[in-house]
């Protein structure tokens, strides 16, 4: 088999891993010889017409698996055709491709050939090949091998900028259900071996500056959804255990694509949760720069996200009593909750203030979205100028239009044919007068 | 008031030759309702004046802003000189002046109007450079590496660092379609050169290969079921495409639809 079709073969088992950031860490110049450099904005090099970042060669090592996990393109049972790259293949590949700038590094998973042990050996030779042979510096990011023993899961460590393991599924249950060969623990427990080095990599590079590095972009993860009943609440609230306990960098989602018949998992013909999986996005969005906690933005009683309105905006219409917002004195924290205000914009205005009162004109100047924190501040104390402040209007301008195209698209179940959804129904949606 | 409301500089194109003008704008007592470089020739009912470049005026200018304004807003001035804002010149003089007056609190007056397109502008040109950072592909000429770009803005001076530091060890060059110049890096050392006209070479067999492979892995990464050329389109604007290996014969395609959707052809007498 040439390396054309493995390549193609193992970039098809591989694309449905999210992550494909290149962030979090700086790389210096290469050593001599050697070729490359990180910055810790991350670099994307391309976009595919999914509209995904592509910023790594995001392959397989192999794609043939031991497992046999329901949800997942590489299962034991699954007929397809099997190819595997050799080390030395893989890292010719990833130096050429990243010479002509296609890529900032390399994306590497593995099924699992023979045993956990063995695919971690192969994955360590290649990232190996690259590093001490092509003297490579660019970004490497590396999937844990569940199972895979401690001391090779940390020279792998050692070799690559980020690691990551995938949660898979939300909860134990469905996990059991639809991956029978994991269990939580297999998961959590590499999860919290690579905690654990990185943490300690920090303090010895704390006192000798040469220390070697254990990935010094940090962890993530990634979940399915949409495979299972899972609530958007508990897949929140896991994530933001997650950030805590696991001192993750991100938490990736995946929207369910179904690609295998099975009486356990959605229907074939069902569509990705495409919405669903951007409001957890948002959410976590919030969780990382906005200072939101998860209890906040869902509870026992809401377990869900609204469709129409973003998680923020959600937040704000249930707590009018917060409102309005001085511009011209809040502090930093609370100028972020207000919907159309974002980090950047909070900071300028924190800026611009300095050098005289803000009025709207200016607001709009500076980047504020008007349209949605007209509702919600004041200048000076004064709302904008011939504003009514009527529910319908403002749960009108919360709706963004791209959100009433995705919310009636991918989501909505007609059981009774086309369905009109007038302006009212949305008003009693969403104040929950049904 | 300031006067000189008909009156339109004229200057070399070059950084120093800005900072002169704005020199003879405080010297003479004067704001100029226009300032563009020599060459751009337009006809004009306006009084022009030529300013000549003189080192010494110029460096009185570039060293007078950071000290009396901030190092920040020289580094905006800097930049701003670099992009493609129209009336550049002319934005630059109003904000000297508006520094000069108000000091280093200057780069927080967001709200004004001449702060505001400075910052603008030099957003716009700082955006692309980050585009072009993603969206350069080098070929491989025998070890010469040559990439071609036609961007809005001058990147050259801001990507520079970013690809000597990557490839620190390789050959390579840059060039750029609109404004005909040319990164070049050769054995550690860098420069940016005018280049009239630049014709690549044929590929070989070796580069012919990879621009093959990354196409593969192109196609083969998205999933069908996510299609989103919108999202796509936002994130990757057309005019980038160009130059894009992995748009190569989707160009192709679209040249020779273009070519069969083209009315005149039909018109055409029948051989």
């Amino acid at each position: 088999m040439d390396v054309l079709e493995k390549l193609r073969i193992l970039t098809d088992a591989a694309k449905y891993d999210v992550a494909c950031t290149s962030s979090g860490v700086d790389r210096g110049e290469p050593a001599k010889g050697g070729i490359g450099n990180a910055a810790a904005c991350g670099i994307c090099h391309s976009f595919s017409a999914d509209g995904r970042c592509i910023s790594l060669l995001k392959v397989l090592m192999t794609n043939a698996c031991v497992y046999d996990c329901k949800f997942c393109v590489n299962r034991r049972s699954h007929d397809t055709p099997r190819a595997a790259f050799t080390p030395r293949e893989l890292a010719e590949l990833t130096i050429n491709f990243y010479k002509r700038n296609y890529i900032e590094g390399l994306f590497l998973s593995s099924g699992i050939l023979k045993s956990p042990d063995y695919t971690c050996e192969r994955m360590i030779e290649a990232l190996r090949i690259l590093r001490e042979e092509y003297r490579f510096n660019g970004y490497i990011h590396a999937k844990a091998i569940p199972g895979a023993d401690a001391g090779l899961v940390t020279q792998l460590g050692m070799l690559a900028d980020r690691m990551s393991v995938n949660i898979e599924l939300p909860s134990q249950t469905s996990l059991s259900l639809l991956a029978p060969d994991k269990s939580k623990e297999a998961i959590l427990r590499p999860m919290g071996l690579i905690t654990g080095k990185i943490e300690e990599s920090t303090t010895e590079l704390a006192r000798y500056r040469h220390a070697p590095k254990f990935a010094p972009a940090g962890q993530s993860t990634q979940m399915i959804v949409g495979a299972t009943p899972d609530t958007d609440y508990q897949i929140l609230n896991l994530t933001e255990g997650l950030y805590k306990k696991y001192k993750l960098k991100r938490v990736f989602f995946s929207a369910y694509m179904p690609v295998a018949e099975d009486p356990l998992l959605p229907a074939l013909t069902t569509k990705p949760p495409l919405l669903r999986e951007h409001r957890l996005y948002q959410a976590d969005w919030l969780l990382r720069y906005y200072g939101f906690r998860a209890s906040e933005l869902l509870d026992e009683a809401h377990q869900s996200f609204h469709p129409l309105i973003d998680p923020k905006c959600g937040w704000a219409v249930n707590h009018m009593e917060e409102f309005p917002v001085e511009v011209n004195r809040a502090p930093y924290e609370t100028l972020l909750r207000v919907p159309g205000i974002g980090v950047k914009s909070a900071r300028r205005i924190v800026k611009a203030r300095r050098t005289g009162s803000l009025d709207f004109a200016g607001l709009k100047k500076i980047g504020v979205v008007l349209k949605r924190a007209q509702y919600f501040i004041t200048c000076s104390g004064k709302m904008m100028e011939g504003l009514r402040v009527n529910q319908d209007a403002v749960l009108r301008s919360l709706i963004s239009e791209h959100c009433r195209e995705l919310a009636y698209e991918p989501e909505q179940l007609s059981l009774f044919g086309e369905s009109k959804v007038l302006p009212e129904d949305i008003t009693k949606c969403l104040t929950g007068q049904i | 008031m300031l006067d000189g409301t008909n009156l339109i500089y004229r200057y070399d194109g070059s950084m120093e030759g800005l900072l002169c003008c704005i020199f003879e704008s405080y010297e003479k007592k004067e704001m100029p309702c226009g300032i563009s470089p020599q060459d751009e020739a337009q006809g004009t009912l306006f009084r022009e004046k030529e300013i000549t470049t003189d080192r010494k005026k110029a460096e009185r200018v570039w060293t007078a802003i950071p000290k009396k304004i901030s190092r920040e807003a020289a580094e905006l001035i800097r930049l701003c000189f670099l992009s493609c804002v129209s009336e550049k010149e002319l934005l630059l003089l109003k904000f000297v002046r508006l520094g000069f007056h108000y000091g280093a609190k200057v780069t927080s007056m967001l709200t004004n109007d001449t702060v505001d397109g400075v910052l603008r502008a030099v957003k716009a040109l700082q955006n692309e450079s980050h585009q072009y950072k993603e969206f350069v592909r080098f070929s491989d000429y025998d070890g010469a590496l040559v990439a071609v770009i036609r961007p809005k803005n001058q990147v050259l001076p801001l990507i520079a660092g970013h690809f000597c530091s990557r490839l620190k060890w390789e050959s390579f060059m840059i060039y750029d379609k609109t404004h005909h110049i040319a990164l070049v890096y050769r054995e550690g050392k860098k420069e940016i050169v005018p280049v009239e006209e630049l014709i690549v070479p044929e590929a070989g067999e070796e580069e012919q290969k990879y621009r093959k492979l990354w196409k593969m892995f192109y196609e083969t990464i998205a999933i069908e079921g996510r299609d989103n050329p919108r999202c796509r389109m936002t994130h990757m604007p057309k005019r980038y495409w160009e130059f894009l290996t992995e748009f190569e014969e989707e160009l192709v395609r679209d040249r020779a639809k273009n070519v069969m959707e083209d009315p005149t052809r039909n018109a055409l007498p029948a051989r």
